[in-house]
């Protein structure tokens, strides 16, 4: 399946293995719903497993949140709304930061979890997810008595209960993009993670137990799409957030037309990574392979699309297929491991229909040589060339470790390329000249443009898309917004 | 009456905090501290103007570091520091109480808000940036930001009377943005402000960000406000003597210092941003943004 034109030549780095220690987390063999400060069996007694996609080892059986189950978190939410709005913001921010400093003293405890249930590197949990969530909650836990200074006019007042459904790629990351600021502007939550990672969910259950925070205040409830949709649609929910797919994201849209619930979508993206003849090739090189696979590109604001201008093509991918050898695959606990597993059996489908379509239209395809596990779900970091922007693999969000290289000639093109996409969450941009740098993003219709740098996130910073990749920005002072009745 | 004398209990000495450490004063003189009822608490330091200046340089070397530190970290930093302060708390509030004839109770309420205001400024090292900057429309082809960032060394004279809860709200807001401080502490109430700096010296916070002065505030206060090394000075312990306000003020045009005023403050009230704008410079940076034009033209 895998072409491997070019041989790799053997590895002057070998790496013994250095997995970490599984023994840091300790996965009880089943979980229930934590609602109203309490875990409980769904209504109607239904589970599902959790499974490692590294190994399809099962992890754990976790209830299954059904139409009672989230009426009554929603009940729940309800009930303590009216306590944790009315608690002074400086009593809000000090839980805030409760959970912020629990989750920083248990980070390696979490990101072994988050590997372990999602499959991506621990490298990537370690230094990337588990520090961002600790730092977002810190941030907003700052934010939660100084809402009058946010920019939303004096005393800015809370929604309520927001129905928060977050999906598997980043999921404790997620989790805390959606939490943070609605706790900080006094809502109370129920959050639906997404049913093959809902274990560090579970776990910042019980970090809300340990930081003492009041009952009802989260509500956890694992599950699938009919729970979510359920929580969309419940009549006493003031608040509906919800990262994902933009097929969901426009269901969602539907669903709360006619109603007064505010509404933010983060959904799919196509990201632009384009590179001009003046960029520092080894520097654009670093930020292409982490655009594309970093977390094995399962990321809405992957950098999917290659536009490299056509000068510097050849040096750009020579130099690129010379990198993209020397990844390694494999034991995501292992800390040399740059990619993981693909989250689940059906991703891994939807990854390799798209290439097999991508090969079928006549791109052409290249893997660095890449020995995949026998066990698990795995695909070969793979870049495909000579790319037109009518071909599906330049259109359709792959989310996988799909490279897709296009050509241009002017920054006229570039731009044009780069929006010729009903999507519009991130680009990039390489280049030494400043000017032409603010330029071409003044241009870019994406709510996030990283010039020579690619993929960098920080709770001060809002993210968010334009078009199809959603509306409402998570992050910074205008996270806030989100939260508010403004 | 029991039959073994009472344990005799361990004074400790105060000491000033300069530069991470806790010297004497390089005069060697002390003065004595008493309660409100004029029974002696301790034998503080007499502060010269030399142990002010070892201060300032102290500031100065500490500056670079603590303003090119994220704000992320100077946030995590100042949290720590309520973290320590709150596990000391029963010793601030002994301290608040002598120092202040305040009952128990009332020291303890001082002492709880200090720890809030911490964590309030906590809070704000990561946001000011985002209120005090942003960027500016210009009418040209033109990236414009505007970047709040700290002024240097500010000179803090601390409150007379709030010992605790006044001291924290002046000096937390100053190194919150990244500057660094020399505070002179309460004449009259100086322990507490002696003890904050073994707090300081607990919680990661680099030498020298903050360095503690106890003794006569005029003394200490002149030399600082004539120093050429200073950038700023907040004169709030100068707030009932107009004269020295006035003369502390007139030496720091000197090299046009940044000057808080002393104004009246309830340091109970949730305080605004004011004290931490006081201390900020505001930098603009231009960038042309150009026209997209053709490959090779003109940007």
């Amino acid at each position: 399946m895998n072409q491997t034109s070019t041989p790799a030549s053997p590895s002057p780095f070998e790496y013994a293995p250095a997995p970490e220690s599984r023994s840091v987390v300790d996965i009880a063999p089943s979980y229930g719903l934590f609602i109203d400060g309490e875990f409980a069996e769904a209504a109607e007694g239904k589970v599902f497993k959790t499974i490692s996609p590294a190994t399809e080892e099962v992890l754990s059986e976790v209830a299954r949140a059904g139409a009672e189950d989230v009426d009554r978190a929603v009940r729940a939410a309800r009930k303590a709304f009216e306590k944790w709005s009315a608690l002074p913001g400086a009593e809000r921010a000090k839980y805030l930061f409760r959970i912020a400093r629990i989750i920083q003293e248990r980070s390696r405890e979490l990101a072994v979890l988050e590997t372990l249930d999602n499959g991506k590197p621990i490298k990537e949990t370690r230094d990337a997810d588990l520090p961002l969530v600790a730092a977002h909650f810190f941030y907003y836990a700052g934010w939660a008595d100084k809402l009058d200074h946010a920019g939303y006019g004096p005393n800015p007042r809370p929604l309520g209960v927001a129905g928060q459904v977050i999906p598997w790629n980043f999921p404790l990351l997620m989790l805390a993009w959606k939490i943070a600021p609605a706790l900080a502007a006094g809502n109370t939550v129920v959050l639906k993670p997404a049913e093959t990672t809902p274990l560090s969910a579970l776990f910042f259950a019980d970090i809300c137990r340990q930081a003492g925070l009041p009952k009802g205040v989260v509500n956890i409830i694992p599950g699938y799409g009919e729970a979510g949709a359920a929580l969309v649609e419940h009549p006493d929910v003031n608040k509906v957030a919800f990262t994902g797919s933009t097929a969901v994201g426009k269901a969602i849209a539907r669903q709360v037309a006619g109603t007064r619930k505010k509404v933010t979508l983060e959904l799919g993206g196509k990201g632009a990574n384009i590179v001009f003849d003046d960029a520092p090739i080894d520097q654009a090189v670093e930020g292409i392979v982490g655009g594309i696979f970093f977390n094995q590109g399962q990321v809405c604001c992957a950098g999917s699309r290659l536009l490299v201008q056509e000068s510097i093509q050849d040096e750009l991918l020579d130099s690129l297929k010379r990198r993209l050898s020397t990844l390694r695959l494999g034991d995501p606990l292992d800390k040399n491991t740059d990619i993981g597993a693909i989250n689940s059996a059906e991703q891994l489908a939807r990854i390799t229909a798209l290439a097999e379509a991508g090969e079928a239209e006549g791109a052409e395809r290249w893997s660095p040589a890449c020995e995949l596990p026998s066990s698990g779900y795995w695909f070969a970091p793979t870049v495909f060339t000579g790319v037109t922007q009518a071909h599906t693999i330049a259109r359709d969000e792959i989310f996988g470790p799909v490279l897709s290289v296009l050509t241009f000639r002017t920054p006229d093109e570039a731009v044009a390329k780069a929006n010729n996409s009903p999507y519009g969450l991130s680009a990039g941009i390489w280049t030494e000249k400043g000017s032409r740098i603010l330029a071409v993003a003044n241009k870019l219709r994406a709510g996030v443009v990283w010039a020579n740098t690619f993929n960098k996130f920080d709770p001060t910073s809002p993210f968010g898309g334009y078009k199809e990749s959603g509306f409402g920005r998570e992050g910074g002072r205008h996270g806030l917004e989100a939260y508010l009745d403004v | 009456m029991s039959d073994t004398p009472a344990r005799l209990g361990v004074f400790k000495t105060y000491k000033l905090y300069v530069g991470g450490k806790f010297p004497r004063s390089e005069s060697g003189r002390v003065y004595e501290v008493t309660d409100s009822k004029d029974k002696w608490l301790a034998n503080a330091p007499l502060a010269s103007r030399k142990d002010a200046r070892d201060a300032v340089v102290a500031a100065r070397k500490a500056f670079g570091g603590w303003s090119g530190a994220t704000a992320y970290n100077r946030g995590q930093i100042l949290y720590r520091i309520a973290e320590m302060l709150e596990g000391r708390r029963d010793q601030f509030v002994r301290e608040v109480a002598d120092a202040e004839g305040l009952s128990k109770s009332k020291a303890a309420a001082q002492v709880d808000a200090a720890v809030d205001r911490w964590v309030w400024y906590a809070g704000w090292t990561d946001k000011i940036g985002q209120i005090a900057g942003g960027a500016n429309p210009v009418a040209g082809p033109f990236f414009n930001l505007s970047t709040p960032e700290p002024t240097g060394v500010v000179a803090v004279l601390a409150p007379r009377k709030s010992s605790f809860l006044g001291l924290v709200s002046v000096v937390a807001p100053v190194i919150a943005t990244g500057n660094t401080a020399v505070v002179i502490a309460s004449e009259e109430s100086p322990l507490p402000a002696l003890s904050l700096g073994e707090v300081l010296a607990t919680s990661d916070l680099p030498g020298g960000v903050v360095n503690v002065l106890s003794g006569r505030t005029a003394e200490i206060a002149a030399p600082l406000a004539a120093h050429q090394d200073v950038n700023a000075i907040d004169l709030t312990g100068a707030a009932d003597d107009e004269a020295l306000a006035k003369e502390l003020e007139t030496a720091a045009a000197d090299n046009l210092k940044r000057v808080l005023r002393p104004q009246a403050v309830d340091w109970n009230e949730t305080p605004g941003t004011g004290r931490l704008t006081a201390f900020l410079e505001t930098k603009t940076v231009w960038h042309p943004t150009g026209s997209l034009g053709a490959s090779g033209s003109s940007y």
